[in-house]
């Protein structure tokens, strides 16, 4: 049988009508904003001032504290300005404002195609390659992946997870990379298994993906056999059940383990990374590129033209769209990431990021919400949550503030999948209410245990 | 018959003067020691509780009062210098008294000065709205015109105006104690003094952005030009963060900076104009110095 998480769960339309476009190169702007805030964490403190050349791979932005990364230029050219600029949300954030010239990169990255299969023996030297070419996770979170592949001492992970699931209905970059770069994903998984001294790699993908099952197969035999360093890894084919690529849910139905309460992967000796992670991760340490391009998802029904394209950092949005042929007038909504939980775009000159997985363009028929109705205790939102929460009550409790109550009832383990939302026959906006107490709650909880320390 | 009615009534008699002597000696026991001013004291407010005053509500407030043995830091502002007046006179303290205050709403982002640059179709909440993105205007410190404050205020001094998509204060049922402006999660709701016959001048912006861009988001906007900071001469006004500042404590509404103001971000309210008397509620400005502004700037561009 195969395995999928134990509880909770919806079957949202699939919808990848863009899995059958190959990965298209997208021709470098005249001008990129890299943001200094890509990643979970401290933003990157800007180390290039207006004037200054930079080459393609260059660091602009340097880690500002533990949990933070280095951000590179992805195009060679003149710095025109650094300064605030307006992210997807409207909300001002540093960014380093980039002329484009000739493609000159740095020296000392490889850029032929050659796939480099040997595992270097030195595990300070692939996390610094990690650290230092800015690899964040891009499962959407954009924590610092070197951070993740440095356990606390007294934890020992024994399993790695490579996350292919892609449960988000219309998102392909995933199915993409997997069909054309699977060797390096493999090899990706190899070397963090290396760093994390695990034995097992697990590479969990959903069941509507059987050409990148079959193809990550492929890939991981023919490296098992070739070369040392790549036994232990198996492809996992997992149901179709949103949302598996949470990272609780995957750890659950793959190791059938249960991260608990505030509790962390690690603890129950599981890291999870997501595939195009991992390819990040054999760009990294094996061609020395920093994280400066990644592959971005264009669709959507009303959107004439879908896409997978390999976009530089820092690209406006309004850039790739205007390539793809400019925003059908029949949208009504663009959303980057997925339908359940991407963010509405309100800007759409700001630029990608390392974690933007995809435009999407919805119509108003799509994207309209309904109007709300009272709650007739179906109990559908909790049979829907993958935490076992009871989102109704949450709501209640929420519009009332009783935090104690809330926190009791584990509002902080809400996962924001937004099953609660789209399960809710009476249009109730659970999500939106349950995410303002979870923030409220985790802010409240840091302040009771923050002065003990 | 009649046995069983007796020796129920006697059962229970008996029963009854035996609890009642073990509830007098339980209260005797564990009676709580409690200064009688607070119950007097409480007796004098207001009874909204409505946390104006910082405190859970009237009985806490008389508690604080009780035992800070002054009235320095304590100041019920919905029964206003009436009220504490009484709550002195309990306590044969002293108070000093308190200029009225008035909630002020300093965001003048009109449906028409204020371009919409997209659609919210999320809940009505600017705390949730406020948490997902800038909102559906160019203007990032905005009113989000969702009616959070309304939904705070408890004395229903506040509603929104559906021409202008902005709260509205009401002089009369405003107590301000605050609730608002804590409800507020983009922090345009001030506590100002009231001022002489209701009078007052603020400037009715909170957009930290540089001119152009605050300008190019609404039309209304503080551009942080200074004009009216040169224009004033008591002082009052700073300009901080591309945007001015009146202070209520130093200015003697003689309204230069009014007339000063390229965008007429600088509101004057109850003042008498010559043209057709004011409305008495906190309404938008009447025709006249609106026009007066516009035909200054006309002059300047010429």
């Amino acid at each position: 049988m195969k395995k999928t998480f134990s509880i909770g769960g919806v079957h949202p339309d699939d919808k990848k009508i863009s899995a059958g476009c190959a990965i298209e190169v997208l021709p470098t702007p005249k001008k990129v904003y890299i943001s200094m805030a890509q990643h979970l964490g401290g933003p990157a403190k800007a180390t290039v001032a207006a004037g200054d050349k930079v080459k393609t791979g260059q660091v602009i932005g340097e880690p500002t504290g533990f949990i933070s990364a280095f951000v590179h230029s992805s195009v060679t050219g003149t710095v025109k300005s650094v300064g605030l600029r307006k992210d997807l949300a409207g909300i001002p954030v540093i960014h380093v404002e980039i002329d484009v010239e000739d493609d000159e990169w740095m020296d000392g990255i490889d850029t032929t195609d050659t796939i480099v299969r040997e595992i270097p023996q030195d595990t300070k030297f692939i996390l610094d390659r990690i650290r230092n070419n800015g690899v964040v996770g891009l499962g959407g979170a954009t924590f610092p992946t070197n951070v993740k592949l440095c356990p606390p001492p007294d934890k020992k992970a024994d399993i790695l997870i490579l996350n292919g699931a892609e449960c988000e209905p219309y998102l392909t970059s995933d199915y993409r990379i997997m069909l054309e770069k699977s060797e390096q994903i493999v090899i990706g998984a190899a070397l963090m298994k290396h760093v994390l001294g695990v034995e097992r790699v697990v590479i969990g993908i959903e069941e509507n993906k059987p050409e990148a099952i079959a193809k990550m197969k492929e890939a991981v035999a023919s490296l098992a056999a070739g070369t040392a360093g790549y036994s232990g890894i198996e492809v996992m084919t997992l149901k179709k059940k949103y949302p598996q690529g949470g990272e609780k849910q995957l750890i659950d139905a793959v190791t059938h383990r249960q991260v608990k309460s505030m509790g962390l992967p690690i603890d129950v000796g599981v890291v999870v990374q997501n595939v195009a992670t991992s390819l990040a991760v054999y760009e990294a340490v094996q061609k020395n590129k920093p994280l400066i391009d990644n592959t971005i998802t264009v669709t959507g029904e009303c959107f004439p033209k879908q896409s997978n394209l390999l976009v530089r950092v820092g690209t406006p949005l309004s850039y790739i769209v205007d390539w793809l042929g400019g925003i059908p007038e029949t949208a009504a909504k663009a959303v980057s990431g997925g339908p359940m939980m991407g963010k509405a775009i309100a800007n759409m000159d700001a630029a990608t990021l390392k974690g933007t997985s995809s435009i999407l363009f919805l119509t108003e028929e799509q994207t309209k919400r309904k109007p709300e109705t009272n709650c007739i205790r179906c109990g559908k939102c909790a049979e829907a949550c993958p935490m076992g929460l009871e989102p109704f009550l949450l709501n209640k409790l929420a519009k009332n503030r009783m935090y104690d109550e809330l926190e009791e009832n584990a509002v902080q383990d809400c996962i924001e999948c937004g099953c609660c939302l789209y399960s809710c026959p009476a249009n109730i906006p659970l999500l939106d209410i349950i995410r303002i107490a979870k923030g409220d709650v985790i802010r409240i909880i840091r302040s009771r245990t923050a002065p003990k320390k | 018959m009649t046995t069983t009615i007796i020796w129920t009534i006697v059962a229970i008699t008996v029963l009854g003067v035996l609890l009642a002597v073990v509830l007098y000696l339980v209260a005797t026991k564990f009676k709580v020691e409690e200064d009688p001013r607070i119950d007097e004291v409480e007796k004098v407010m207001p009874g909204a509780n409505c946390g104006g005053c910082g405190f859970a509500g009237c009985r806490a407030f008389a508690q604080s009062c009780v035992e800070a043995g002054n009235l320095d830091n304590n100041f019920c502002p919905v029964g206003g210098n009436d009220v504490m007046k009484k709550v002195a006179a309990v306590l044969g303290l002293e108070v000093k008294e308190k200029a009225p205050m008035i909630a002020v709403v300093r965001c003048n982002g009109t449906c028409a000065n204020r371009p919409r640059t997209n659609d919210y179709d999320g809940v009505r909440s600017c705390k949730v709205k406020a948490a997902l993105y800038s909102g559906d205007t160019g203007c990032l410190h905005g009113c989000l015109g969702c009616g959070d404050c309304v939904a705070a205020c408890q004395f229903g001094a506040i509603s929104m105006d559906p021409a202008t998509g902005l709260p509205v204060v009401d002089e009369e049922k405003c107590t301000a104690c605050g609730a608002c402006v804590r409800a507020c999660p983009k922090r345009i709701i001030e506590l100002r003094n009231k001022g002489p016959k209701n009078r007052r001048v603020f400037v009715s912006c909170v957009n930290m952005e540089k001119g152009a861009a605050a300008r190019k988001a609404c039309s209304a906007a503080c551009i942080g030009c200074g004009k009216c900071a040169k224009a004033c001469p008591f002082d009052a006004i700073t300009v901080e963060h591309n945007v001015a500042y009146i202070d209520f404590n130093k200015c003697r509404l003689c309204r230069k900076c009014v007339a000063e103001c390229p965008t007429g971000a600088i509101h004057d309210v109850n003042f008498p104009t010559p043209a057709p008397k004011p409305e008495p509620k906190e309404a938008p400005k009447p025709a006249a110095p609106a026009a007066e502004v516009k035909s200054t700037t006309d002059k300047k561009e010429e």
